[in-house]
């Protein structure tokens, strides 16, 4: 690795960061909780999914301490079965979902397409006021004894079978996912309508076509996740209803509704970071993104099919062989357009100029991991190999690939590369490397025995397991500890930078999307003045003669 | 060794002595399983490997110290189609090679043995046709394609076999079936993997898998006496279906000889199969399909039979292939108050439900 | 960017360049407000009618298992209150029309009238809703709180019912399942008047503020909006009376 950098800071002697900003707007609390600023409520959103994260993180420390014998020593069967639902529920409805869209789409997607704020900025402070009602919710369940029906509330184990808190951590995600609708209804009115003069659909970045892609997802399924919960939760009241057999209901349509919703939820959780992936990979190679057009509408691609492959998480449930043809037969093609994004990122690099900043680096990070549980995704979208991984560890294992080495990784990119614009302060460079790396160590080693334990029949949701699985356990929780490690360095390291970080300046990556060519941190407004768009989408030649042009006026 | 610390080695050492990657291979359908497992893992390693090199080797190639002026490209349709294509004409193999698979596993041969399966929480109840009851335990013999018909009657639970490569649900209020023909001897894991509740994680078991000779010894010394078709004929009597169905001029019901695989046609004018769930439909919910020419008039004997007694009487009548074992048992019922031994409903409900039957 | 005008009135406001008040700061014109909150209520109504379709997908799925006690149920449903119900949000899809209309005219007088109008048209849906409602609660047709099957059975206890319809009793186990109609009868009448009552609580408050003159100035998004929420509200009912009522008559 060289020691070369793009890094452009201003004189740090001399730099200040702007006084008027948005951060600066207005102070008291008042002004945060009652703000219409985009900039404001994704900060906002950042503090607290990352309080949901490190509580779903503590609960992920407690499932692999509870694996680490083959009986269950740590905790009863019942506690174990709350903790990992919990943990599901919480890292998927109040982390993952979020994380990207609420906290960095928030941020940037105004600005990117240039425009002073979201279309509905009072609607997208309700959905964080209804994603902060959903988590007191999820945290009252917690403390008034949890909940244990697995973060997929299969029935009738959830409607008639148990007696901990189905009710309120199915209306907390009802709320969640409201939350989730408002914003991705306002991401799409915004994209549509806010654009900036001169800002055609094909300039705009690809983090915005990817976030657009993800809104489809969640204005058009969320609802029907809603609308089952509720049936859950009337079921359960009134002791009568549409999924429980033994009221003459079909427990197999409760599994429809449900994956029809949370399938295109799973490309909720990464449409967002790949866009995040295509920023970063053609910032820090200097070059536009290979292929644009293709990776944008493979986006769009992703989004339509997503919708129509959900059958998949039912192979070995009674559908007929023939549906599972067809469904598997959607999840081979929607397979594809991730295939494509991931080979047009790589030669992206072709005859770039590269340096390897934190966000590379864990872009880098996302390419192969998610690489890794794409192609595992392949292996449980074939019917045949489904029957024998399928409810194993490798499933567990399938979807931290794809989510954690995917989503998290791909945040965590965003999060260091967009957080010079939101603070104007820059991270420490190396120790967030290291942090980058430790990461994809741990990462590794947690996950990886998971694929083999799964190939060798291990259950998931077990509180206990035959003996001989414990050795590839013991490497899995050995690794959850690195892990953790590598999550609890950049917490600490960004608040250290919110004093100490060098001063950014507008534009440290001399990136080209719009959200760099104004102040860092923001103004309220953005932009002084609404940019009229002249230029293509990560058109570096057209940012050096901005930059030359400024200099000249300058001088 | 010794930098590895002792722990961990004898962690290491346990896992490599026992089956290292693969659970054993013991049923036919395990190394075709196998086999397209090893292509896919093939076929990520490539594509791992070219990601990885690409990163790798671009990075190498045009990082900012050796190449300091990107060079821009839009791009290339000719590279762009090749990476659609390749990856995906090689899941389109996976595609097909899967859904052989999947369809085989899912499709019993016709001569399969069979066998019921009941999951409920937090146990496997195994019924052979010849009667014999195992709890968390199926013994099945080599070289013989085994079908389970598979229930559940409470919750989703979920019947694994890895080492035969085979999974299904168990669903309240269907059959499912799956099937296998085992190859090696030995005791192999049973799992419930569909989460199910506080003790998911003990429902769990043996697979026996013997010679056809011990087999057949295990069947005879475990046999509680009566097969299940003797079970369910008993049932028969004992829930008074023979009131109606039974072979006499006046009968109110059906004729149930080789109704099994029949095809019937409703009141409503379709035709349907008469298999096992169909079987099972028309004694828990009679009303939801009425055979042509027939009362709605069959009461529901839902919460009266457990799921066993569906299965005892589903196997009784697949094996009536005469009206002439109806008539046996009509006789028996007569007699049965006595002879039921342990179950003294027969007689004593026999002439209510005749009455209950008046228009 | 901002300059001060003196109104007639001498009172001093902030104007962004020549922006009337209504348009919010981060909007560059009025027309481009209009548009993107038009659209974003057109995209909610989509979020809805997913909503709506899993209740419908449900109904139909059951309806094709349990035909004849769905037959059998829905006749027990009062054709006569629900066709009134159906032509009271007919009309109230006028009087909303005509809000709307008045306050594109900028007619205050009008806009008031025809949006209260709207509101008693609501009010009344739901007055008869209830009536319905207390009719099934009487009649042990309130699936899991106060439920019988004894209607439906043979015998019947409610000859009178099949007098009228003609209808055949049903054998027990089928005579279970029309509390499965009933408990999706609840749940999709219970959400459709769910969502009449915020319409009708919005109503409430956009009455008060159209007597403040806040919709008659040109600004009418907010008005415009509201009745295509109000439009949709009725077109799920105009789904859910023949699904409900009609379909299995004769
Ligand atoms: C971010 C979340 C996310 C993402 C993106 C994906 C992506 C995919 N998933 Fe995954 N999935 C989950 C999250 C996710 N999944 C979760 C949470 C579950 C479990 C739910 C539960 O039961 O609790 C699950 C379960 C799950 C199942 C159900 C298994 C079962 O229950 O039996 C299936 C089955 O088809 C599947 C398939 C896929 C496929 C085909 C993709 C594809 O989209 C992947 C496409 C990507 C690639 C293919 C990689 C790119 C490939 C290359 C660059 C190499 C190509 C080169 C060559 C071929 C040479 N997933
Ligand atoms: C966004 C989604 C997301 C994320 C980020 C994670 C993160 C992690 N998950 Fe998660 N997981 C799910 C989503 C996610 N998971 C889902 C949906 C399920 C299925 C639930 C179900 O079956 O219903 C699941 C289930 C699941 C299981 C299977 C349980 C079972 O089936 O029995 C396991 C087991 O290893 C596991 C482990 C981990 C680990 C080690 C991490 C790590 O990446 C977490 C690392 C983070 C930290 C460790 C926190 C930061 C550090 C500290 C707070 C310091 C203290 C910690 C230690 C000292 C360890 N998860
Ligand atoms: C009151 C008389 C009555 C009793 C008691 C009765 N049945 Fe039936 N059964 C009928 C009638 C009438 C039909 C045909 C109409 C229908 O499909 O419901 C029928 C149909 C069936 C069928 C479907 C076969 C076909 O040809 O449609 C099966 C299987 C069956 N009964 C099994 C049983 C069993 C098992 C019992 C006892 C547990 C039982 N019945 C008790 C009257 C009865
Ligand atoms: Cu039964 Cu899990
Ligand atoms: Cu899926």
């Amino acid at each position: 690795m060289s020691a070369a950098t793009i890094v452009s800071l201003p004189d740090q002697s001399t730099a200040r960061i702007p006084k008027m900003n948005f951060l600066t707007k207005e102070n008291g609390l008042l002004s945060w909780l009652l703000t219409g600023d985009h900039k404001r409520i994704a900060t906002l959103y950042l503090i607290s999914i990352s309080f949901f994260f490190f509580v779903g993180g503590s609960l992920a420390g407690l499932i692999r301490l509870e694996l680490l014998t083959p009986q269950t020593s740590l905790m009863a069967a019942d506690t174990y079965n709350k903790v990992f639902t919990m943990h599901g529920v919480i890292m998927v409805f109040l982390f993952l979902v979020p994380s990207v869209p609420a906290t960095i789409g928030n941020f940037v997607i105004p600005m990117m397409v240039g425009a002073r704020d979201l279309a509905l900025p009072k609607i997208n402070l309700l959905s964080w006021y209804l994603y902060i009602i959903a988590g007191f919710m999820v945290i009252y369940t917690m403390a008034a004894g949890g909940v244990d029906t697995g973060w997929t509330f299969t029935s009738p184990l959830s409607t008639h079978y148990l007696n901990t808190h189905v009710i309120s951590t199915g209306l907390a995600i009802f709320v969640a996912g409201f939350s989730s609708i408002f914003t991705g209804l306002n991401f799409i009115v915004t994209i549509h309508k806010m654009r900036a003069p001169g800002m055609t659909w094909f300039r705009l970045p690809l983090f915005v076509w990817s976030n657009y892609a993800a809104s489809i997802l969640m204005v058009l399924g969320t609802p029907v996740l809603a609308i089952t919960l509720v049936l859950v939760v009337l079921e359960r009241t009134v002791h009568i209803g549409v999924f429980d057999p033994a009221y003459g209901g079909d427990p197999i349509l409760f599994q429809h509704l449900f994956w029809f919703y949370s399938h295109p939820a799973v490309y909720i959780m990464i449409l967002p970071g790949m866009g995040v992936i295509s920023e970063v990979v053609s910032t820090f190679s200097r070059k536009r993104v290979f292929g644009y057009t293709a990776v944008a509408f493979s986006s769009v691609a992703i989004a339509v099919f997503g919708f129509f492959v959900w059958a998949h998480h039912m192979f070995i449930m009674g559908i007929s062989n023939y549906a599972a043809l067809v469904f598997s037969l959607l999840t081979m093609l929607v397979a594809v357009p991730s295939a494509i994004k991931i080979f047009n990122w790589a030669f992206t690099l072709y005859k770039g100029s590269i340096t390897f900043e934190t966000p590379m680096l864990y872009a880098f990070g996302f390419m192969g991991l998610f690489t890794i549980g794409g192609m595992t995704g392949v292996f449980l979208g074939a019917t045949g190999t489904d029957i024998h991984l399928t409810e194993t560890y490798f499933i567990v294992a399938h979807f931290h690939f794809v989510m954690v080495g995917g989503m998290l990784m791909a945040f965590l990119s965003g999060i260091h590369f967009w957080w010079p614009k939101w603070t104007g302060r820059m991270y420490p460079e190396k120790i967030s490397q290291l942090a980058a790396i430790v990461t994809f160590i741990g990462f590794n080693f947690t996950f990886f025995p998971q694929f083999i334990l799964g190939t060798l029949g291990m259950p998931r949701r077990y509180a206990a397991y035959p003996p001989e699985f414990q050795a590839l356990n013991v490497f899995s929780t050995a690794g959850a500890t690195i892990l953790g490690v590598g999550y609890l360095l950049p917490i600490l390291y960004l608040t250290w930078s919110l004093r100490y970080g060098a001063v950014a300046g507008n534009n440290p990556w001399q990136a080209t999307g719009l959200e760099w060519q104004t102040q860092s941190p923001p103004l309220t407004e953005n932009f002084p003045e609404i940019p009229i768009v002249d230029h293509e989408a990560y058109d570096y030649e057209w940012l050096e003669r901005q930059q030359e042009k400024e200099v000249a006026s300058v001088g | 060794m010794d930098h590895i610390s002792p722990v961990l080695w004898q962690f290491l050492q346990k896992w490599l002595t026992h089956f290292a990657l693969f659970p054993p291979e013991a049923s036919k359908i395990a190394p075709q399983m196998d086999a397209l497992y090893f292509f896919m893992v093939l076929v990520s390693l490539v594509g791992l490997t070219l990601v990885v090199l690409l990163i790798v080797g671009f990075s190498i190639l045009y990082s900012k110290t050796r190449h300091p002026h990107a060079v821009q490209i839009e791009g290339s349709t000719i590279l762009e189609a090749t990476w659609t294509i390749i990856p995906l004409g090689l899941f389109l193999i996976m595609f097909v090679w899967g859904a052989l698979l999947y369809f085989r596993i899912y499709t019993p041969p016709a001569n399969a043995m069979n066998i019921y399966v009941v999951g409920k929480q937090w146990m496997w109840k195994v019924e052979h046709p010849g009667g014999q009851h195992e709890i968390n335990a199926l013994h099945v013999p080599t070289g013989r394609p085994v079908q389970l018909t598979i229930i559940s009657q409470d919750v989703f639970h979920s019947f694994s076999i890895p080492a035969f490569r085979v999974k299904r649900e168990a669903i309240p209020g269907r059959y499912t079936t799956v099937w296998f023909e085992a190859t090696t001897p030995g005791t192999y894991h049973l799992f419930c993997t569909q989460y199910c509740g506080t003790n998911h994680s003990q429902m769990i078991g043996d697979v026996v898998v013997m010679n056809p000779d011990d087999f057949r010894k295990w069947l005879d010394s475990s046999t509680s006496g009566d097969s299940l078709a003797q079970d369910g004929e008993r049932l028969f009597a004992s829930l008074s279906c023979n009131a109606c169905h039974n072979t006499r001029p006046d009968a109110r019901g059906p004729s149930l000889a080789n109704v099994y695989n029949s095809r019937l046609t409703l009141s409503t004018g379709e035709t349907i199969t008469a298999d096992e769930a169909y079987l099972r439909q028309a004694i828990l919910n009679p009303s939801q399909h009425i055979t042509q020419g027939y009362a709605p008039i069959m009461p529901t004997y839902q919460g009266q039979v457990s799921e066993e007694g569906v299965i005892a009487l589903v196997e009784y009548i697949k094996n009536l292939d005469s009206d002439y074992r109806v008539q046996q048992t009509l006789n028996t019922t007569d007699l049965v108050p006595e002879s039921a031994g342990g179950k003294p409903v027969a007689g004593a409900k026999a002439p209510a439900a005749e009455k209950e039957v008046k228009p | 960017m901002s300059d001060s005008t003196s109104t007639a009135n001498g009172a001093v406001v902030e104007v962004h360049h020549e922006h009337p008040p209504y348009q919010r700061h981060h909007f560059e014109s009025v027309d481009q407000q209009f548009d993107a909150t038009n659209f974003a209520m057109w995209l909610f109504l989509l979020t809805e009618i997913m909503f709506f379709g899993g209740l419908f997908t449900s109904y139909l799925i059951m309806r094709n298992w349990y035909y004849p006690a769905f037959v059998e149920a829905s006749h027990q449903l009062n054709i006569g209150w629900g066709t009134a119900n159906t032509a009271v949000l007919i009309v109230s899809s006028f009087t909303m029309a005509m809000g709307v209309w008045s306050a594109e005219m900028r007619k205050k007088g009008m806009l008031i009238l025809f949006l209260s109008l709207t509101w008693l048209l609501g009010m009344a849906f739901l007055g008869i809703k209830s009536i319905e409602y207390t009719e099934k609660w009487e009649k042990f047709h309130v699936p899991g709180l106060h439920w019988s099957d004894s209607s439906f059975l043979n015998p019947a206890s409610d000859p009178e019912v099949y007098s009228e319809y003609h209808d055949k009793p049903l054998a027990p186990d089928m005579a279970a399942k029309t509390e499965m109609y009933f408990f999706l009868y609840f749940a999709m009448t219970g959400m459709h008047a769910l969502h009449m009552i915020i319409g009708i609580s919005i109503l409430t408050f956009m009455i008060i503020r159209a007597r403040q003159g806040a919709y008659t100035t040109g600004h009418v998004t907010y008005v415009e909006n509201f009745g295509l929420y109000w439009h949709f509200v009725d077109i799920v009912w105009i789904f859910l009376f023949p699904l409900l009522y009609l379909i299995s008559r004769y």
